[in-house]
Protein backbone atom coordinates (compact mmCIF):
# COMPACT_ATOMS: atom_id res chain seq x y z
CA UNK A 1 0.00 0.00 0.00
CA UNK A 2 1.35 3.35 -0.97
CA UNK A 3 2.05 5.70 2.19
CA UNK A 4 -1.04 8.67 2.91
CA UNK A 5 1.99 11.10 3.89
CA UNK A 6 5.59 10.55 2.06
CA UNK A 7 8.64 13.15 3.44
CA UNK A 8 11.80 12.79 1.33
CA UNK A 9 15.00 13.64 2.82
CA UNK A 10 13.10 17.59 4.10
CA UNK A 11 15.94 20.10 5.20
CA UNK A 12 15.14 23.60 5.99
CA UNK A 13 17.32 26.84 6.55
CA UNK A 14 15.51 29.78 7.97
CA UNK A 15 17.06 33.02 6.94
CA UNK A 16 16.66 35.41 9.65
CA UNK A 17 16.93 38.71 10.05
CA UNK A 18 18.15 38.79 6.14
CA UNK A 19 21.32 37.44 6.77
CA UNK A 20 21.36 34.55 9.27
CA UNK A 21 21.51 31.14 8.55
CA UNK A 22 19.36 28.99 10.67
CA UNK A 23 19.80 24.93 9.81
CA UNK A 24 16.55 23.43 11.37
CA UNK A 25 15.75 20.40 9.67
CA UNK A 26 18.55 17.72 8.36
CA UNK A 27 17.16 15.09 5.80
CA UNK A 28 13.99 14.22 7.36
CA UNK A 29 12.66 11.07 5.47
CA UNK A 30 9.21 9.17 6.64
CA UNK A 31 5.99 7.96 5.63
CA UNK A 32 2.95 7.74 7.46
CA UNK A 33 0.34 5.35 6.23
CA UNK A 34 -3.61 5.81 5.85
CA UNK A 35 -5.11 6.16 8.98
CA UNK A 36 -1.82 5.69 11.11
CA UNK A 37 -1.51 7.52 14.48
CA UNK A 38 1.89 8.73 13.77
CA UNK A 39 3.91 10.47 16.75
CA UNK A 40 7.02 12.44 16.22
CA UNK A 41 8.75 13.06 19.56
CA UNK A 42 11.74 15.22 20.29
CA UNK A 43 13.12 18.08 22.80
CA UNK A 44 12.33 21.67 22.06
CA UNK A 45 14.16 23.31 18.88
CA UNK A 46 14.75 19.33 17.08
CA UNK A 47 12.61 20.93 14.36
CA UNK A 48 9.66 19.41 15.14
CA UNK A 49 6.79 22.14 14.43
CA UNK A 50 8.89 23.37 11.24
CA UNK A 51 8.57 19.51 9.87
CA UNK A 52 4.64 19.86 10.61
CA UNK A 53 4.09 23.05 9.47
CA UNK A 54 6.00 22.16 6.39
CA UNK A 55 3.90 19.03 6.14
CA UNK A 56 0.84 21.47 6.44
CA UNK A 57 2.04 24.07 3.67
CA UNK A 58 2.87 26.66 5.48
CA UNK A 59 6.61 26.67 5.16
CA UNK A 60 8.37 25.26 2.28
CA UNK A 61 11.15 22.85 2.93
CA UNK A 62 14.86 24.48 1.88
CA UNK A 63 15.42 20.44 -0.02
CA UNK A 64 13.25 17.62 -0.23
CA UNK A 65 9.51 17.19 -0.76
CA UNK A 66 6.35 16.23 0.81
CA UNK A 67 4.12 14.21 -0.85
CA UNK A 68 0.29 13.05 -0.07
CA UNK A 69 -1.31 10.49 -2.00
CA UNK A 70 1.79 10.90 -4.53
CA UNK A 71 1.49 14.48 -4.80
CA UNK A 72 3.87 17.05 -3.86
CA UNK A 73 2.33 19.68 -0.98
CA UNK A 74 2.74 23.60 -2.27
CA UNK A 75 0.69 25.12 0.21
CA UNK A 76 -1.87 24.84 2.72
CA UNK A 77 -4.72 23.01 1.49
CA UNK A 78 -8.37 21.53 3.04
CA UNK A 79 -6.58 17.60 2.90
CA UNK A 80 -4.68 18.60 6.02
CA UNK A 81 -6.29 19.79 9.04
CA UNK A 82 -4.23 22.00 11.63
CA UNK A 83 -4.38 22.11 15.54
CA UNK A 84 -2.20 23.96 16.85
CA UNK A 85 -0.59 24.80 20.44
CA UNK A 86 -2.16 28.46 21.20
CA UNK A 87 -5.23 27.52 20.03
CA UNK A 88 -5.63 29.88 17.19
CA UNK A 89 -9.23 30.44 17.84
CA UNK A 90 -11.34 33.26 16.80
CA UNK A 91 -11.70 35.60 19.92
CA UNK A 92 -14.50 37.18 18.09
CA UNK A 93 -16.84 34.13 17.72
CA UNK A 94 -18.21 31.90 19.45
CA UNK A 95 -17.25 28.16 20.19
CA UNK A 96 -20.16 27.35 17.25
CA UNK A 97 -18.57 30.24 14.90
CA UNK A 98 -15.16 28.90 15.11
CA UNK A 99 -15.80 25.24 14.46
CA UNK A 100 -17.91 26.23 11.96
CA UNK A 101 -15.50 28.00 9.69
CA UNK A 102 -13.96 25.80 7.49
CA UNK A 103 -17.56 25.19 6.65
CA UNK A 104 -18.69 29.04 6.25
CA UNK A 105 -15.31 29.41 4.03
CA UNK A 106 -16.39 26.63 1.57
CA UNK A 107 -19.50 28.37 1.28
CA UNK A 108 -21.33 25.00 3.04
CA UNK A 109 -25.57 26.50 3.16
CA UNK A 110 -26.33 27.92 7.29
CA UNK A 111 -28.56 24.25 8.08
CA UNK A 112 -26.11 21.90 6.99
CA UNK A 113 -22.64 23.30 8.54
CA UNK A 114 -24.81 24.15 11.66
CA UNK A 115 -26.16 20.03 11.20
CA UNK A 116 -21.94 18.81 10.57
CA UNK A 117 -20.71 21.51 13.32
CA UNK A 118 -22.99 20.15 15.95
CA UNK A 119 -21.91 16.96 15.17
CA UNK A 120 -18.20 17.56 15.87
CA UNK A 121 -18.89 19.49 18.82
CA UNK A 122 -20.73 16.91 20.78
CA UNK A 123 -18.13 14.49 19.21
CA UNK A 124 -15.74 16.39 21.35
CA UNK A 125 -17.91 16.83 24.29
CA UNK A 126 -18.69 20.67 24.18
CA UNK A 127 -22.61 20.73 24.01
CA UNK A 128 -24.07 23.32 25.35
CA UNK A 129 -21.42 25.54 25.21
CA UNK A 130 -21.96 26.27 21.96
CA UNK A 131 -22.72 29.79 22.37
CA UNK A 132 -19.62 30.61 24.79
CA UNK A 133 -16.81 32.77 23.59
CA UNK A 134 -13.32 31.73 23.73
CA UNK A 135 -12.69 33.61 26.44
CA UNK A 136 -15.13 32.15 28.59
CA UNK A 137 -13.42 28.70 28.32
CA UNK A 138 -11.07 27.09 30.24
CA UNK A 139 -7.57 25.61 28.25
CA UNK A 140 -8.86 21.98 27.78
CA UNK A 141 -11.94 23.33 26.37
CA UNK A 142 -9.97 26.02 23.82
CA UNK A 143 -8.21 22.50 22.59
CA UNK A 144 -11.03 20.93 21.96
CA UNK A 145 -12.61 23.24 19.96
CA UNK A 146 -9.48 23.47 17.91
CA UNK A 147 -9.82 19.80 17.55
CA UNK A 148 -13.52 20.11 16.81
CA UNK A 149 -12.76 22.85 14.03
CA UNK A 150 -10.28 20.85 12.56
CA UNK A 151 -12.51 17.78 12.18
CA UNK A 152 -15.57 19.86 10.88
CA UNK A 153 -13.74 20.15 8.08
CA UNK A 154 -13.46 16.88 7.35
CA UNK A 155 -9.74 16.46 6.16
CA UNK A 156 -7.85 13.83 5.53
CA UNK A 157 -5.35 14.21 7.57
CA UNK A 158 -4.72 15.96 10.96
CA UNK A 159 -2.05 17.67 12.12
CA UNK A 160 -1.64 18.19 15.54
CA UNK A 161 1.16 20.32 17.22
CA UNK A 162 1.65 19.80 20.98
CA UNK A 163 -1.61 20.31 21.20
CA UNK A 164 -1.67 19.68 25.34
CA UNK A 165 1.60 21.80 26.05
CA UNK A 166 0.09 24.35 27.29
CA UNK A 167 -2.67 22.08 29.56
CA UNK A 168 -2.10 20.88 33.45
CA UNK A 169 -0.88 17.19 33.33
CA UNK A 170 -4.25 16.16 35.13
CA UNK A 171 -6.36 17.86 32.56
CA UNK A 172 -3.40 17.14 29.44
CA UNK A 173 -4.05 12.90 30.10
CA UNK A 174 -7.74 13.50 29.97
CA UNK A 175 -7.12 14.94 26.82
CA UNK A 176 -4.75 12.56 25.48
CA UNK A 177 -7.86 9.77 26.27
CA UNK A 178 -10.48 12.21 24.59
CA UNK A 179 -8.00 12.63 21.84
CA UNK A 180 -7.90 8.19 21.27
CA UNK A 181 -11.69 8.44 21.77
CA UNK A 182 -12.16 10.80 18.84
CA UNK A 183 -9.88 9.18 16.80
CA UNK A 184 -11.00 5.71 16.94
CA UNK A 185 -14.82 7.36 16.76
CA UNK A 186 -13.76 9.21 13.64
CA UNK A 187 -10.32 7.89 12.23
CA UNK A 188 -8.47 9.75 10.04
CA UNK A 189 -4.16 9.79 9.33
CA UNK A 190 -2.78 11.26 12.63
CA UNK A 191 0.59 13.29 12.82
CA UNK A 192 0.56 14.50 16.54
CA UNK A 193 3.90 16.59 17.52
CA UNK A 194 4.81 16.45 21.08
CA UNK A 195 7.55 16.59 23.18
CA UNK A 196 6.52 14.42 26.21
CA UNK A 197 6.99 10.70 26.32
CA UNK A 198 4.46 9.23 28.20
CA UNK A 199 1.93 11.05 25.22
CA UNK A 200 3.86 9.85 22.79
CA UNK A 201 3.45 5.84 23.89
CA UNK A 202 -0.27 6.58 25.01
CA UNK A 203 -1.08 7.61 21.62
CA UNK A 204 1.09 6.41 18.56
CA UNK A 205 0.79 3.81 16.27
CA UNK A 206 4.59 4.83 16.02
CA UNK A 207 6.60 7.07 17.39
CA UNK A 208 9.50 9.47 14.63
CA UNK A 209 12.18 10.26 17.44
CA UNK A 210 13.90 13.27 16.50
CA UNK A 211 17.54 14.49 18.25
CA UNK A 212 20.35 17.17 18.27
CA UNK A 213 19.00 21.18 18.10
CA UNK A 214 19.25 23.26 14.94
CA UNK A 215 19.17 21.38 12.72
CA UNK A 216 16.90 18.75 13.93
CA UNK A 217 17.90 15.04 12.45
CA UNK A 218 15.73 11.33 12.66
CA UNK A 219 16.50 9.75 15.82
CA UNK A 220 15.09 6.17 15.50
CA UNK A 221 11.82 4.98 14.42
CA UNK A 222 9.55 3.05 17.42
CA UNK A 223 6.77 0.23 16.32
CA UNK A 224 4.02 0.58 19.48
CA UNK A 225 1.94 -2.71 19.06
CA UNK A 226 0.47 -2.28 22.62
CA UNK A 227 -3.28 -2.63 22.26
CA UNK A 228 -5.77 0.27 23.29
CA UNK A 229 -6.59 2.03 25.44
CA UNK A 230 -2.75 1.77 26.91
CA UNK A 231 -2.04 2.06 30.58
CA UNK A 232 1.13 4.13 31.59
CA UNK A 233 1.55 1.68 34.53
CA UNK A 234 1.63 -1.39 31.91
CA UNK A 235 4.92 -3.40 32.13
CA UNK A 236 5.27 -2.89 28.24
CA UNK A 237 4.36 0.88 28.11
CA UNK A 238 7.02 1.21 31.20
CA UNK A 239 9.97 -0.80 28.95
CA UNK A 240 9.38 1.14 25.70
CA UNK A 241 9.41 4.24 27.39
CA UNK A 242 12.37 3.11 29.28
CA UNK A 243 13.70 2.28 25.93
CA UNK A 244 13.21 5.70 24.55
CA UNK A 245 14.23 7.60 26.95
CA UNK A 246 18.11 5.17 26.82
CA UNK A 247 18.47 5.99 23.32
CA UNK A 248 17.51 9.52 23.27
CA UNK A 249 18.47 10.78 26.99
CA UNK A 250 15.21 13.12 26.28
CA UNK A 251 14.98 15.43 28.91
CA UNK A 252 11.19 16.11 30.13
CA UNK B 1 -0.03 39.94 68.93
CA UNK B 2 -2.68 42.21 68.09
CA UNK B 3 -4.43 43.06 65.10
CA UNK B 4 -3.81 46.40 63.56
CA UNK B 5 -6.33 48.93 62.72
CA UNK B 6 -6.68 49.44 59.48
CA UNK B 7 -8.39 51.73 58.09
CA UNK B 8 -10.56 51.92 55.07
CA UNK B 9 -10.67 54.72 52.73
CA UNK B 10 -14.13 55.60 52.07
CA UNK B 11 -14.95 56.85 48.76
CA UNK B 12 -18.12 59.90 49.98
CA UNK B 13 -14.74 61.64 51.46
CA UNK B 14 -13.72 61.94 48.00
CA UNK B 15 -16.61 62.97 46.41
CA UNK B 16 -17.40 65.34 49.24
CA UNK B 17 -13.72 66.94 48.66
CA UNK B 18 -14.76 66.79 44.65
CA UNK B 19 -17.86 68.82 45.76
CA UNK B 20 -15.81 70.89 47.73
CA UNK B 21 -13.43 72.00 45.80
CA UNK B 22 -16.07 72.75 42.82
CA UNK B 23 -18.09 75.12 45.35
CA UNK B 24 -14.43 76.79 45.94
CA UNK B 25 -13.45 77.42 42.48
CA UNK B 26 -17.10 78.84 41.37
CA UNK B 27 -16.89 80.83 44.70
CA UNK B 28 -13.30 82.34 44.30
CA UNK B 29 -14.72 83.24 40.80
CA UNK B 30 -17.00 85.33 41.97
CA UNK B 31 -15.79 86.93 44.26
CA UNK B 32 -12.99 88.26 42.35
CA UNK B 33 -15.90 89.44 39.77
CA UNK B 34 -17.80 90.90 42.60
CA UNK B 35 -15.47 92.63 44.42
CA UNK B 36 -13.54 93.83 41.15
CA UNK B 37 -10.35 92.49 41.24
CA UNK B 38 -10.82 91.49 37.92
CA UNK B 39 -12.78 93.94 35.81
CA UNK B 40 -16.20 93.01 34.44
CA UNK B 41 -14.96 94.12 31.30
CA UNK B 42 -12.66 90.85 31.12
CA UNK B 43 -14.13 88.10 32.90
CA UNK B 44 -17.67 87.27 33.90
CA UNK B 45 -18.91 85.96 37.42
CA UNK B 46 -20.51 82.45 37.33
CA UNK B 47 -24.05 84.25 39.06
CA UNK B 48 -23.94 86.39 35.16
CA UNK B 49 -23.52 82.78 33.05
CA UNK B 50 -26.45 81.46 35.34
CA UNK B 51 -28.45 84.66 34.51
CA UNK B 52 -27.39 84.66 30.65
CA UNK B 53 -28.10 81.09 30.91
CA UNK B 54 -31.79 81.48 31.49
CA UNK B 55 -32.54 84.37 28.78
CA UNK B 56 -30.88 82.80 26.32
CA UNK B 57 -32.58 79.48 26.71
CA UNK B 58 -35.64 81.65 24.92
CA UNK B 59 -34.08 84.82 23.64
CA UNK B 60 -32.59 85.24 20.44
CA UNK B 61 -30.98 88.44 20.92
CA UNK B 62 -28.79 89.89 20.99
CA UNK B 63 -26.70 87.29 18.81
CA UNK B 64 -29.40 86.29 16.71
CA UNK B 65 -30.54 82.98 17.70
CA UNK B 66 -31.50 81.06 21.27
CA UNK B 67 -29.18 78.75 22.71
CA UNK B 68 -30.85 75.99 21.65
CA UNK B 69 -30.35 76.65 18.17
CA UNK B 70 -27.12 77.10 18.78
CA UNK B 71 -26.49 74.12 20.38
CA UNK B 72 -28.36 72.28 17.86
CA UNK B 73 -26.46 73.90 14.63
CA UNK B 74 -23.36 72.79 16.59
CA UNK B 75 -24.65 69.03 16.65
CA UNK B 76 -25.80 68.88 13.27
CA UNK B 77 -22.78 69.94 12.16
CA UNK B 78 -20.45 67.67 14.48
CA UNK B 79 -22.48 64.53 13.84
CA UNK B 80 -22.55 65.03 9.77
CA UNK B 81 -19.12 65.18 9.36
CA UNK B 82 -18.85 62.58 12.26
CA UNK B 83 -20.72 60.03 10.49
CA UNK B 84 -18.97 60.89 7.07
CA UNK B 85 -15.75 60.45 8.86
CA UNK B 86 -16.32 56.89 10.09
CA UNK B 87 -18.13 55.87 6.43
CA UNK B 88 -14.50 57.39 4.53
CA UNK B 89 -12.05 57.08 6.88
CA UNK B 90 -12.75 53.25 7.98
CA UNK B 91 -12.51 51.27 5.14
CA UNK B 92 -10.45 53.35 3.59
CA UNK B 93 -8.00 52.64 6.50
CA UNK B 94 -9.04 49.17 6.03
CA UNK B 95 -8.16 48.76 2.58
CA UNK B 96 -5.15 50.46 3.71
CA UNK B 97 -4.16 48.12 5.88
CA UNK B 98 -4.94 44.89 3.48
CA UNK B 99 -4.44 45.93 -0.22
CA UNK B 100 -0.89 46.71 -1.00
CA UNK B 101 -1.84 48.71 -4.03
CA UNK B 102 -4.99 51.08 -1.84
CA UNK B 103 -2.21 51.61 0.26
CA UNK B 104 0.71 52.50 -2.19
CA UNK B 105 -1.80 55.21 -4.15
CA UNK B 106 -3.71 56.87 -0.79
CA UNK B 107 -0.11 57.01 1.66
CA UNK B 108 1.42 59.72 0.55
CA UNK B 109 -2.04 62.06 0.00
CA UNK B 110 -2.90 60.79 3.59
CA UNK B 111 0.21 61.80 5.02
CA UNK B 112 0.73 64.99 2.84
CA UNK B 113 -2.59 65.91 4.25
CA UNK B 114 -2.67 64.62 8.08
CA UNK B 115 -0.34 67.56 9.45
CA UNK B 116 -2.69 70.63 8.19
CA UNK B 117 -4.15 71.69 11.00
CA UNK B 118 -8.06 71.52 10.17
CA UNK B 119 -8.60 75.12 10.63
CA UNK B 120 -5.91 75.93 8.01
CA UNK B 121 -8.38 75.02 5.43
CA UNK B 122 -11.27 77.49 6.70
CA UNK B 123 -10.51 80.30 4.37
CA UNK B 124 -10.54 78.12 1.42
CA UNK B 125 -13.74 76.60 2.89
CA UNK B 126 -15.41 79.76 2.56
CA UNK B 127 -14.67 80.32 -0.84
CA UNK B 128 -15.98 76.87 -1.73
CA UNK B 129 -19.16 76.27 0.68
CA UNK B 130 -19.79 79.64 1.52
CA UNK B 131 -20.35 80.43 6.00
CA UNK B 132 -23.37 77.62 5.21
CA UNK B 133 -23.10 73.88 7.23
CA UNK B 134 -20.99 72.11 4.48
CA UNK B 135 -17.61 74.01 4.68
CA UNK B 136 -17.92 73.41 8.77
CA UNK B 137 -18.81 69.79 8.09
CA UNK B 138 -15.99 69.73 5.62
CA UNK B 139 -13.07 71.13 8.23
CA UNK B 140 -14.37 68.80 11.00
CA UNK B 141 -14.40 65.17 8.67
CA UNK B 142 -10.76 66.57 7.53
CA UNK B 143 -10.47 66.34 11.60
CA UNK B 144 -12.21 63.28 12.37
CA UNK B 145 -10.86 60.85 9.84
CA UNK B 146 -7.62 60.65 10.67
CA UNK B 147 -7.99 58.78 14.26
CA UNK B 148 -10.50 56.48 11.98
CA UNK B 149 -8.49 56.18 8.96
CA UNK B 150 -4.95 55.78 11.18
CA UNK B 151 -6.97 52.76 13.37
CA UNK B 152 -8.46 50.84 10.58
CA UNK B 153 -5.84 50.61 9.46
CA UNK B 154 -3.03 49.37 12.30
CA UNK B 155 -6.17 47.58 13.43
CA UNK B 156 -5.99 45.60 10.34
CA UNK B 157 -1.88 45.44 10.38
CA UNK B 158 -1.81 44.07 13.78
CA UNK B 159 -4.41 40.62 12.90
CA UNK B 160 -2.31 37.32 14.31
CA UNK B 161 -0.19 36.49 11.70
CA UNK B 162 -0.69 32.81 12.90
CA UNK B 163 -4.45 33.23 12.54
CA UNK B 164 -3.78 34.03 9.13
CA UNK B 165 -1.82 31.09 8.33
CA UNK B 166 -4.65 29.26 10.44
CA UNK B 167 -7.39 30.36 8.03
CA UNK B 168 -5.07 30.02 4.91
CA UNK B 169 -4.93 26.00 6.34
CA UNK B 170 -9.05 25.96 5.98
CA UNK B 171 -8.76 27.24 2.40
CA UNK B 172 -9.82 30.91 3.30
CA UNK B 173 -9.27 33.03 -0.27
CA UNK B 174 -7.61 36.85 0.43
CA UNK B 175 -10.52 38.21 0.21
CA UNK B 176 -12.62 35.74 2.92
CA UNK B 177 -9.15 36.64 4.98
CA UNK B 178 -9.59 40.24 4.86
CA UNK B 179 -13.73 40.21 5.66
CA UNK B 180 -13.46 37.22 8.22
CA UNK B 181 -10.18 38.01 10.22
CA UNK B 182 -8.90 41.51 9.60
CA UNK B 183 -12.14 43.37 9.78
CA UNK B 184 -12.97 41.55 12.94
CA UNK B 185 -9.77 41.82 14.75
CA UNK B 186 -9.51 45.55 13.69
CA UNK B 187 -12.64 46.18 15.34
CA UNK B 188 -11.72 47.29 18.84
CA UNK B 189 -9.16 49.57 17.50
CA UNK B 190 -11.59 51.23 15.36
CA UNK B 191 -13.92 51.51 18.48
CA UNK B 192 -11.08 52.90 19.94
CA UNK B 193 -11.00 55.76 17.42
CA UNK B 194 -14.70 56.58 18.09
CA UNK B 195 -13.72 58.43 20.98
CA UNK B 196 -10.52 60.25 19.74
CA UNK B 197 -12.30 61.21 16.25
CA UNK B 198 -15.30 62.89 18.24
CA UNK B 199 -12.55 64.80 20.55
CA UNK B 200 -10.95 66.16 17.29
CA UNK B 201 -14.58 66.99 16.05
CA UNK B 202 -15.68 68.48 18.85
CA UNK B 203 -12.32 70.79 19.28
CA UNK B 204 -12.36 71.83 15.56
CA UNK B 205 -16.18 72.38 15.45
CA UNK B 206 -15.18 75.90 18.03
CA UNK B 207 -12.86 76.30 15.84
CA UNK B 208 -14.70 76.51 11.91
CA UNK B 209 -17.19 78.53 13.85
CA UNK B 210 -15.42 81.37 15.65
CA UNK B 211 -14.88 82.28 11.68
CA UNK B 212 -17.12 81.64 9.65
CA UNK B 213 -21.00 81.21 10.80
CA UNK B 214 -24.16 82.93 12.00
CA UNK B 215 -25.22 80.18 14.29
CA UNK B 216 -23.48 77.41 16.62
CA UNK B 217 -22.01 77.19 20.17
CA UNK B 218 -18.39 78.71 18.32
CA UNK B 219 -20.80 81.82 16.85
CA UNK B 220 -21.98 82.13 20.03
CA UNK B 221 -18.39 82.59 21.72
CA UNK B 222 -16.96 84.78 18.70
CA UNK B 223 -19.93 87.44 19.28
CA UNK B 224 -19.73 87.20 23.04
CA UNK B 225 -16.26 88.67 21.74
CA UNK B 226 -17.70 90.97 19.63
CA UNK B 227 -20.32 92.05 21.61
CA UNK B 228 -17.65 92.34 24.61
CA UNK B 229 -20.24 90.46 26.56
CA UNK B 230 -17.60 88.40 28.33
CA UNK B 231 -20.28 86.33 30.28
CA UNK B 232 -21.49 85.13 26.72
CA UNK B 233 -17.89 83.68 25.86
CA UNK B 234 -18.28 81.61 29.04
CA UNK B 235 -21.37 80.71 28.10
CA UNK B 236 -20.36 79.38 25.17
CA UNK B 237 -17.60 77.69 26.58
CA UNK B 238 -19.20 75.89 29.23
CA UNK B 239 -21.86 74.51 26.61
CA UNK B 240 -19.26 73.06 24.73
CA UNK B 241 -17.67 71.38 27.39
CA UNK B 242 -21.17 69.92 28.50
CA UNK B 243 -21.94 69.07 24.86
CA UNK B 244 -18.54 67.17 24.32
CA UNK B 245 -19.11 65.56 28.14
CA UNK B 246 -22.04 64.46 27.06
CA UNK B 247 -21.44 62.95 23.36
CA UNK B 248 -18.49 60.97 25.01
CA UNK B 249 -20.87 59.36 27.90
CA UNK B 250 -23.02 58.59 24.90
CA UNK B 251 -19.96 57.07 22.78
CA UNK B 252 -18.77 55.46 25.72
CA UNK B 253 -21.96 53.38 26.51
CA UNK B 254 -22.19 52.64 22.55
CA UNK B 255 -18.49 51.51 22.47
CA UNK B 256 -18.76 49.08 25.63
CA UNK B 257 -22.00 47.64 24.08
CA UNK B 258 -20.80 46.84 20.40
CA UNK B 259 -17.65 45.58 22.29
CA UNK B 260 -19.26 43.18 24.45
CA UNK B 261 -18.83 40.13 22.09
CA UNK B 262 -15.68 41.15 21.21
CA UNK B 263 -13.48 41.00 24.45
CA UNK B 264 -10.64 38.45 24.58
Amino acid sequence: MNPKIECRNISKVFIQKGKQRVHVLEDISLEVMHNEFLVILGPGQSGKTTLLRIIAGLETPTSGQVLVDGKEVTGPGQDRGLVFQSYMLFFWRTVMGNVEIGLKLRGVDKKKRREIAQHYINLVGLQGFEKHYPHQLSGGMKQRVGIARAYANNPEIMLLDEPFGQLDAQTRMFMEKETERIWQTEKKTVIFVTNNIDEAIYLGDRIVTLKDKLPGRMDAIYDVPLPRPREHTDLEFVKLRQEITDRSELVL
Amino acid sequence: MAYEEVKVKEPIRFKLLSIMSLLAFFGIWEFIVDAGIVPRTMLAAPSQVVVLFIKKLTQANPDGATLGAHAWMSAKEAVTAYVLAIIVGVPLGLFMGWFKVVRGIFRPIFEMIRPIPPIAWIPLCIFWFGIGIWGKVYIIWIAGIVPFTINSWVGVNMTDPALIQMARTYGATDWQIFTKLCVPSALPMIFGALQISLAYCWTNLVGAELLAADKGLGFLIEMGRRLAMPEMVVLGMVCVGIGGALIGVVVDKLEKRLLAGIRR
